[in-house]
């Protein structure tokens, strides 16, 4: 029973991993995006459709991160280049992003493909209960633990990540000391809209696989939540995201196993969370000193007069 | 002998601002080059453009003979030119150490922080500056925050220094000790570009001196051939400056006390702590401090933006600490903010408009559920009139005027309240001398009809120009209150670093 629960809690945390790794760059750049649903959707079906007609679910994965990057490229240039409003460009390309997939994956609904298998990793995946359902998922999974590594890596031990944090915190004091923040701002961006591509992609390639039209269920939102709750930090993004799968891994349970409660109430319980969460980590910012980007959502122009 | 950098008339424009006309500069190797000018002169901007944040509609830069075009600031840290901005460009989460990292070009991609730290520490040994390296920037002074920026420079081996107004926010201690470095650096043949407004470090510091004056160069002169008075008269022009004279007066009457008031902390700020201070009817009472040491806490819980935590504040036997009793007497006293263009002016209203922002419930200027247009066009020109703001066309928003209109416009409306107490804050930040001095003239006047103001500012010679007595806080607390008659600089800068005097 705990080992299926805890299997199925890092199997639904894992799209969320992804979409908030994706968002955190996006964020410590000082760049909101709001898109993260859509960018999910259009990774989900992209991924889908390549991995269908190619039975390559690696040029699947790939096609999903390249076309979330290409979708989340105009985010980036309106809000890096043009300057413009990062809420009303992210929410726009969330409804870009809905609208599209559900235009062009009509086809694909009903389709099926042979999704992702388990890869147990040898002699840990022996280990009595954690083994099987920690060290015996797809690739995908191993890959979005590696990536929570590296970013962390990336950004307090490298150049480019200090380079990006003082971007994200004072454009103006990163620009004055030769850093080139607008292409700062949009390599994040497209970098992190092809992470929340890799997020939708999971869900149509491995979680499920198929494709339904709407499938992120609202997971983009979820992320952009999880980046407040987790501080801007990879490693709290983890705990944020399982923290996630698990309520969801449970709901689910509890459905399959009939309790008197409606599944409507049970299905509500990840968002309540996220509420709740959200309240949580807002109060908690109010006292001490915040880890958000300071430069957060404020265009930089280098010519503006102060 | 040849100058390192040369400026060659530079033109640059704004939308509806030609902030730059053809300015030219020459800058020597190991000289301090001083640039003199009021505000709006373009001083700034010119370093902007030397910097690389602004590009210049025209003009040349030329270094050791050779042009120059800056496309960004990178251009010109590889070209030797380093600048401390008036705003500092650090991060204030950040470690010192992060922040000095930024600015270096040559690190490797995964950097050893033990090895770097150890450089960067020489270096600071070097020149004697004492600064923990893992300590967040937003927890040091304001003065240590500027050792930063210098280090900054130091570590990229600048030939050229730009000091943007570096003195505004040190103690005269902390400004004496810059200075020294300063020279310490021009003897080794580093040129630096220091600009100031305060007469005595021009004088102090020179080696040449350029005057700009509404964006081009008028005057270069070198030490020995210039002295306060023909700098000064350079730098007004034509404008004349309103004089006053401070009478002699006695003060009998407590306006306004405030016993033992705490008020809660703000980011980066200090709070008040055990804050006691009496204010005397028809006084001046100037309150001296580096900025941030609970100057603008002061300000907003005496004018009700912010509700203290502990004390009592009274006024005519009448407690006024709490919410509920104190609206009324609010309105016995007037605010000059300290960012008059966020909180003192609704900015893209017109002149008129701002005029009544404090009195459009006044009857006066009402007519059933609609505004008195004719009233508050009357009240407007009467008080464009009285204070000699000059404003652009009729309706023309108030933020298009120059800072010293708008500081006008301010005041002139805090004052049509007829009020008991003024709390200004920094009133005369950033304005030239002309509107700076009446400014002070109008205070004075205010005075002479028994008015009291609290006067914040960080300028000493303004304060022992005015004041009465004057108050220095350090950390939220006053550590002394002095005669300006009797008292000396250095006496106000001991207590503003948080000393006490025997």
């Amino acid at each position: 029973m705990i080992e299926i629960l805890l299997y199925a809690t890092i199997k639904a945390g894992t799209p969320l991993l992804f979409a908030t790794l994706g968002a955190i760059i996006m964020e410590r750049s000082g760049i909101i995006n709001l898109g993260v649903e859509g960018l999910m959707l259009v990774g989900a079906l992209t991924g889908f459709s390549v991995a269908y007609t190619t039975h390559s679910l690696f040029l699947g994965v790939m096609a999903a991160f390249f076309a979330s990057m290409a979708a989340g490229a105009i985010h980036g240039f309106i809000c890096v280049y043009l300057r413009g409003n990062q809420i009303v460009s992210g929410l726009s390309l969330t409804m870009f992003g809905i609208g599209i997939t559900s235009l062009f994956g009509r086809s694909a609904v009903g389709l099926t493909i042979h999704g992702f298998d388990r890869t147990p990793i040898p002699l840990l995946s022996k280990i009595p209960v954690i083994g099987q359902a920690v060290f015996n998922h797809d690739v995908l999974v191993y890959f979005s633990v590696a990536l929570v590594v590296c970013i962390h890596l990336f950004l307090y031990k490298s150049r480019w990540g200090l380079h990006l944090r003082s971007v994200g915190e004072n454009p103006a004091a990163a620009d004055t000391s030769g850093v080139n923040v607008n292409l700062y701002r949009f390599s994040a961006v497209l970098i992190g809209s092809g992470l929340a591509g890799i997020g939708g992609a999971y869900l149509s390639l491995a979680y499920t696989p198929f494709w339904v039209e709407n499938m992120s269920a609202g997971r983009g939102w979820i992320a952009v939540a999880l980046v407040i709750f987790a501080q801007w930090n990879s490693t709290r993004a983890l705990a944020g995201a399982y923290l996630f799968g698990g309520i969801n891994a449970v709901q689910l349970r509890m459905q399959a196993m009939g309790t008197s409660l409606s599944p409507h109430l049970l299905m509500m319980l990840p968002y309540i969370f996220t509420i709740i969460v959200l309240i949580f980590a807002t109060m908690r910012l109010e006292k001490g000193s915040t880890p958000e980007p300071e430069a957060l959502g404020v265009p930089y122009d280098r010519e503006d007069r102060k | 002998m040849e100058p390192i950098l040369k400026i060659d008339s530079v033109v640059k424009t704004f939308p509806g601002v030609r902030a730059l006309d053809g300015v030219c500069l020459n800058i020597y190797e190991g000289e301090i080059h001083t640039l003199l000018g009021e505000n709006g002169a373009g001083k700034s901007t010119l370093m902007n453009v030397l910097n690389g944040l602004y590009s210049p509609d025209s003009g040349n830069i030329v270094i050791d003979g050779s042009p120059y075009i800056f496309k960004s600031p990178k251009d010109s840290i590889r070209a030797g030119i380093g600048m401390v901005h008036q705003h500092f460009m650090l991060v204030y989460s950040h470690t010192v150490f992060e922040n000095i990292l930024l600015a270096v070009e040559d690190i490797p991609f995964f950097f050893s922080r033990k090895r770097l730290k150890k450089r960067i520490t020489e270096i600071i040994r070097k020149f004697n500056i004492s600064i923990d390296l893992d300590e967040p920037i937003w927890k040091l002074s304001i003065g240590q925050q500027q050792w930063v920026e210098l280090i900054k420079l130091l570590l990229r081996d600048c030939r050229v220094l730009i000091l943007d107004e570096p003195t505004a926010v040190l103690t005269p201690q902390e400004a004496d000790r810059l200075f020294r470095f300063l020279k310490q650096l021009r003897s080794e043949g580093k040129s630096i570009i220091f600009i100031s407004h305060k007469m005595r470090e021009v004088m102090e510091l020179s080696d040449r001196v350029t005057i700009l004056k509404k964006g081009s160069s008028v005057k270069e002169l070198l030490r020995g051939s210039f002295d306060e008075n023909i700098l000064a008269g350079l730098m007004i022009g034509t404008d004349d400056v309103p004089v006053w004279e401070k009478t002699e007066k006695t003060f009998d009457s407590i306006i306004l006390s405030i016993e033992h008031l705490y008020a809660d902390k703000d980011k980066n700020m200090s709070d008040l702590i055990d804050f006691s201070i009496d204010l005397r009817k028809g006084e001046i009472l100037g309150i001296a401090g580096v900025a941030g040491n609970g100057q603008k806490t002061l300000a907003e819980v005496l004018t009700g933006l912010k509700n203290p935590k502990a004390g009592k504040i009274t006024t005519g036997g009448t407690d006024i600490t709490n919410a509920d009793s104190r609206q009324s007497h609010i309105a016995g006293i007037a605010h000059v903010p300290e960012d008059r263009k966020a909180m003192g002016i609704a900015p893209e209203m017109s002149v008129d408009d701002n005029l009544i922002l404090k009195s459009y419930k006044n009857k006066k200027f009402r007519k059933l559920f609609m505004q008195n247009r004719k009233a508050i066009e009357e009240n407007a020109r009467e008080q464009i009139d009285a204070f000699a703001i000059k404003t652009g066309p009729k309706g023309t928003p108030v933020r298009l005027l120059s800072g010293g209109n708008i500081q006008k416009v301010i005041i002139a409306r805090e004052l049509s309240l007829r009020p008991s107490v003024l709390v200004a804050l920094y009133p005369t930040r950033g304005l030239d001398i002309g509107s700076a001095e009446y400014v002070h003239k109008v205070i004075m006047d205010a005075r002479e009809q028994d008015m009291s103001t609290i006067l914040i500012s960080e300028d000493l010679d303004e304060l022992l120009k005015l004041s009465d007595r004057i108050a220095v806080m350090f950390r939220g607390e006053i550590t002394g209150v002095v005669d300006p008659k009797k008292t000396t600089r250095e006496e106000i800068g001991l207590l503003m670093s948080g000393e006490t005097l025997p």
